[in-house]
């Protein structure tokens, strides 16, 4: 049981850099700085749903550094970091209060990823960024949260971890 | 299950919203402005009348200004995803350029070398 849980949570630890990866290939859809796919949310958001809290919450973080490590700066790490326990935080919340699907728990941890992110980085910067970008950060996390929201949902009814 | 639809669509409209609502009011306001200031970290490190034209490496040449028509805009940068110089031009007060792995934005404020630093 304890190797099997091991093993998922690598698995999909792997998964969520190899999608981050994938996404630093693909160009930006709109010039604002933290709009993303959020592509390796997909192993989060399933993580959250199929294994729970605690597991997806270790892959996000262990994404997060390994990212860093691999194609980031000291200063994305920080970026990412704040998205990602934002995003965590929103999405256990969300979910544990099971009034939401995971579209919106998605949506929600999309737009709390994205406003982690330029709120860091406007105290970094120490100028109004988060204000000045939110709006389009929110429409952009919307519309990539809904869609990973709706996959995952796919994916957890499709995918059977728990068998025996 | 219903219920959770409804949820659903309360809390993305709701976002959606917020975000109309904050794009609203930063546009609202938004005149001409008189020059780009640009910031490293949280230091001024230039300010440039749009009514002067010229091209102007930023911060050790990461990024390069360049002045033309009343607007700014970044022209070349050196990091990999470019989206400050797809930003494009901006010309209008409170509009901003940001090059996030450069800790680098141009800002348009109010009037050139009226000596009103509005930095937070």
């Amino acid at each position: 049981m304890k190797t099997r849980k091991l093993a998922a949570l690598s698995l999909l630890t792997a998964l969520a850099l190899i999608l981050s990866y994938v996404e630093s290939m693909v160009p930006a859809p709109v010039p604002v700085p933290g709009v993303k796919l959020g592509l390796a949310n997909l192993a989060v958001v399933f993580a959250l749903y199929a294994l729970g809290f605690r597991a997806a919450a270790m892959i996000s973080l262990v994404r997060v550094a390994a990212v860093a490590v691999l194609f980031g700066s000291g200063v994305s790490l920080l970026y990412s970091l704040a998205g990602a326990v934002l995003a965590l935080a929103v999405m256990g919340a969300l979910k544990a209060g099971g009034r939401f699907s995971s579209v919106a728990v998605s949506v929600a941890g999309g737009v709390a990823h994205n406003a982690g992110q330029i709120l860091v980085a406007s105290l970094l910067l120490r100028t109004e960024l988060f204000t000045y970008y939110l709006p389009f950060l929110i429409v952009s996390g919307v519309i990539t949260g809904a869609a990973i929201g709706a996959v995952s949902g796919i994916l957890v009814r499709r995918v059977r971890w728990k068998r025996k | 299950m219903k219920k959770t639809a409804r949820n659903d669509l309360l809390l993305i409209g709701g976002l959606l919203l917020l975000a109309l609502a904050l794009y609203l009011v930063f546009q609202a306001g938004a005149s001409r402005g008189g020059q780009a200031v640009v910031r490293v970290e949280d230091r001024v490190v230039g300010r440039y009348p749009l009514d002067r034209d010229g091209v102007f490496p930023l911060n050790g040449g990461t990024n390069v200004l360049v002045i033309g028509g009343g607007k700014a805009w970044i022209e070349r940068a050196d990091c990999p995803d470019k989206i400050c110089v797809r930003q494009g031009r901006i010309f209008r007060n409170g509009q901003r350029i940001t090059c996030l792995p450069n800790r680098l934005t141009v800002t348009v404020e109010g009037g050139a070398g009226d000596g009103a630093d509005l930095v937070s």
